[in-house]
């Protein structure tokens, strides 16, 4: 029977393995402080927070999420500790909302295993607070009790650690936003909603009391394709005006009577390339790869779904049995047993066959599509390489390289990212992350890190109008020779790579410049007057060996590229193993934060925006002996007209 | 023809010609507060919601409302959030749609509910409705009226649930109280 808790009531616990649903409207961070005797937390290792989400016994999540589920098992928490206090607060960086009360009001319940509400609790009543002790979980004569708190506070984490006699609250508390930050980063950001489904959320109007916003169109009645979400199949515009993306040949409208039907499954249409909406051929592949993208979340979702399900139903039927003395031995127990191990394999093999069916198309979809796919999207084996020219045109997107799920390894989503980059890019040539760097030597790792490097320089220069994209290097100790060597040979770098702390300070010197001038022609209108000498081509800059040859004020000036680059053309390749530079303490966490995260090595480390999956990433490879890098690089050098050389 | 459905009546979402539905809409429409002038009384905004809360067993599996528009197996698609409502001439402003055929199997219930964000009972809303359509056709199959509905903000609309092979649906129209969903939570489990 559920208990409802008002603030201040207290209830009796009776089972000591629980777990703590959070549901919010708004993605909350959830954690917990264990306390002693007298209710005090020593330390921060008395804390599980999303940097540091696990202690004996307890379990927190390292992302902000809507809906929270924290494991505790009291009898494994340290004897010294007799308090458990649950606790909530709003991301700071989110743009969510900046209060309990703008979003609707966070319920908390405890539950069994077996997912039986114990006590349920809504904290009402909050309004200029961002953080929130909901429940208190405390031990009296050796039983544990819940009590419902909700005591919100204004000042926010640092604030509420302080109040439970944590040293260094402050400092735990910048820690906790940064490793929430830093969950949010990993996300890669979605394509822009073009279709139904934009929504002004409800936060952003808390945000604006009053604010008169435009109604949103009303909901269009008519039939819909459901058989890709959020995927609409167009019929192609007539030839697209421009575009050096030849049109494939197996682009065929998809045949009329195939659309709109959710019934067609008995016969599913052959996949055809550019099966997506858009105005050209270029756009209808980028929507249609992320459609795949997204169709493989959300169907793994649905899989992944029913094996949980059925996971926790065969154990609840387990401990029903086990827990009826009538019924715990003998050949009754054991008749359970079998059948409910049965329900659990019918309907993951249930979920599977489904699982497999939607793998399948996608495979067949995949095929057809990769073969279609321009440079910009292409991988390095493929043909169409062999006739690459220099586009006239820059692409929508480029490939950052292949993203998969363990579900299907053979089945890969290329993982393509707008043109101009928005982010910069950061690839990590440290041995901590990815299992497979662990094993390398650090040279090794760093050596391909370079590679990657300059593989991906490559393809940026290649889908990039003749003159349009130029490319820096900064290499202080020439430690990246071999790597940078195709760059080189044919003469697509227009300079050499700037070496030593006095190139690092030239070339960022440089750089800073071009972007405070251009930021101050586009902010007065006046691009026209731009001085006529300076380059006006997007530039790419590779780091490597970051901070090697960096002085405090090349730190500096590499951060206000980072930030301020992007939106004038100045983008940045990080080539780095974070931990070089760790004497520079957090001041740098925001700079690792606003990069985009790649690795030389495949790594788990990306998620998608639309279920939050790890994806398992790989990074775009020449095939061994392949000579196609250095063929499209000399043709891209061949383009440049001489007076920029 | 449109079936003005009883409390607890059942209807099942087999179609006249004995194909079952495989696709369904829930549509919610409303009148707009008139809008007044610069000064004095401010514009009320009246700010319905539609949500579709999904169960496996009667234990919830996941939800589609303003903030998570599409569940994550993506079967059930909400169109977007409508903070002010519309003309009140009996077009959704709200809408979920559901792809029965795409929804996993160990889900057996889907409950639709409609709440007042912005906390005006149904009593203070005009021509307020909510409906259920089969969306290969545009057929209704159910609909209800919210207005004058007494002083409530909630009301749990309808379920669709397994039964043999096909859905079946029944109307639920259980008024409650609550902003989100989530504040209706345990008035639908009696209903599961």
């Amino acid at each position: 029977m559920t208990a409802e808790l008002v603030r201040g009531q207290n209830h009796p616990l009776p089972q000591t393995r629980l777990e703590i649903r959070v549901s919010a409207g708004d993605p909350v961070m959830a954690g917990a402080v264990l306390g002693d005797e007298r209710g005090r937390a020593p330390d921060a290792a008395w804390v599980a927070h999303p940097a540091a989400p696990r202690l004996p016994g307890l379990e927190v999540s390292q992302q902000a999420a809507a809906d929270h589920r924290l494991a505790v098992d009291l009898d494994a928490l340290p004897a010294a500790a007799h308090r458990v206090s649950v606790l909530l607060a709003l991301p700071s960086g989110a743009g969510g909302p900046a209060r309990f009360g703008a979003m609707a009001a966070p319920f908390v319940a405890i539950t069994g295993l077996d997912g039986a509400e114990v006590v349920g609790y809504t904290i009402t009543d909050l309004d200029s607070e961002s953080a929130v002790v909901a429940l208190e979980l405390y031990r009296r004569q050796g039983a544990w009790k819940v009590r419902a708190v909700g005591q919100g506070y204004a000042g926010g984490l640092a604030a509420m650690l302080h109040d439970q006699g944590l040293p260094g609250a402050a400092e735990l508390a910048a820690a906790i936003e940064a490793a929430v930050d830093q969950a949010a980063a990993r996300t890669i950001a979605p394509p822009p909603r073009s279709v139904r489904g934009r929504g002004e959320d409800k936060g952003e109007r808390a945000r604006r009391p009053g604010g008169k916003n435009e109604p949103p169109a009303p909901a269009a009645p008519g039939p819909i394709d459901y058989r890709h979400p959020r995927r609409r199949t167009a019929q192609p515009p007539r030839d697209s005006p421009a575009g050096p993306s030849a049109t494939p040949p197996a682009a065929a409208p998809r045949p009329p009577g195939a659309e709109g039907r959710p019934g067609a499954e008995e016969r599913p249409a052959a996949p055809v390339a550019g099966d997506a909406s858009g105005w050209t051929m270029d756009e209808r592949l980028y929507n249609q790869v992320w459609g795949m993208f997204e169709d493989l979340a959300r169907t793994v979702a649905a899989y992944r779904g029913a094996v949980d399900f059925a996971e926790s139903r065969m154990e609840r039927e387990l401990d029903g049995v086990l827990s009826d003395p009538r019924t715990r031995v003998g050949p009754a127990a054991d008749a359970a047993r079998e059948a409910a191990r049965g329900k659990q394999m019918r309907l993951v093999a249930q979920a599977r066959a489904v699982l497999d069916r939607d793998l399948g198309r996608l495979a067949d979809e995949s095929d057809v599509v990769e073969h279609a796919l321009p440079p910009a999207y292409a991988r390095w084996d493929s043909p169409v390489w062999q006739g690459y020219q220099v586009p006239f045109e820059t692409p929508m997107a480029v490939r950052l390289g292949d993203l998969r799920l363990p579900e299907r390894d053979d089945l890969r989503i290329p993982m393509l990212m707008r043109l101009p980059l928005e982010r910069g890019l950061w690839i990590d040539s440290g041995r901590t992350g990815a299992p497979e760097a662990a094993l390398m030597a650090s040279a090794e790792v760093r050596r391909i890190a370079m590679d990657t490097a300059v593989a991906h320089a490559a393809r940026l220069l290649a889908v990039h109008p003749a003159g349009d994209f130029a490319v820096r290097v900064i290499d202080p100790a020439g430690a990246a020779g071999a790597s940078l060597a195709p760059l080189l040979r044919s003469g697509a770098l227009r300079e050499p790579p700037a070496a030593g702390a006095r190139g690092v300070s030239e070339t960022l010197a440089r750089l800073t410049h071009r972007v405070d001038l251009v930021q101050m022609a586009v902010r007065s209108g006046a691009v026209d007057s731009l001085p006529p000498d300076l380059d006006i081509a997007d530039q790419l800059l590779i780091v490597n060996d970051f901070p090697h040859g960096f002085d405090d004020r090349a730190v500096n000036q590499l951060r206000y590229l980072a930030d301020e680059g992007p939106s004038v053309g100045v983008h940045l390749m990080m080539v780095a193993d974070r931990q070089d530079a760790r004497e520079y303490g957090p001041v740098l966490d925001p700079l690792w934060r606003s990069l985009l995260r790649l690795t030389p090595v495949p790594d788990d480390h990306l998620a998608d925006p639309w279920v939050g999956h790890a994806w398992t990433y790989e990074p775009p490879s020449v095939p061994q002996g392949s000579e196609v890098l250095g063929q499209v690089l000399r043709e891209v050098g061949r383009s440049l007209p001489d007076h920029r050389r | 023809m449109t079936v003005n459905l009883a409390k607890g009546q059942g209807i099942s979402l087999k179609k006249a010609d004995g194909g079952t539905l495989t696709a369904v809409r829930m549509g919610l429409g409303w009148q707009a507060a008139p809008r007044r002038g610069l000064f004095g009384s401010r514009t009320k905004e009246i700010d319905l919601d539609a949500s579709a809360v999904l169960f496996a067993e009667g234990e919830l599996v996941d939800k589609v409302y303003f903030h998570h528009l599409v569940s994550d197996d993506g079967s059930v698609q909400h169109t977007g959030d409508n903070l002010v409502g519309g003309a009140g001439q009996g077009g959704d402003d709200e809408a979920i749609l559901v792809d029965l055929e795409r929804v996993p199997g160990y889900i057996d219930q889907i409950v639709f509910t409609v709440n007042s964000f912005t906390g005006q009972t149904f009593a203070e809303v005009r021509n307020a409705f909510c409906r259920l359509v089969d969306e290969t056709n545009g057929q209704e199959l159910a609909r209800y009226t919210l207005d004058g509905g007494g002083p409530y903000t909630a009301q749990i609309m309808a379920k669709v649930h397994r039964s043999g092979d096909g859905w079946q649906m029944t109307a639920i129209g259980v008024p409650a109280n609550g902003r989100t969903f989530q504040d209706l939570l345990p008035a639908i489990l009696p209903s599961l």
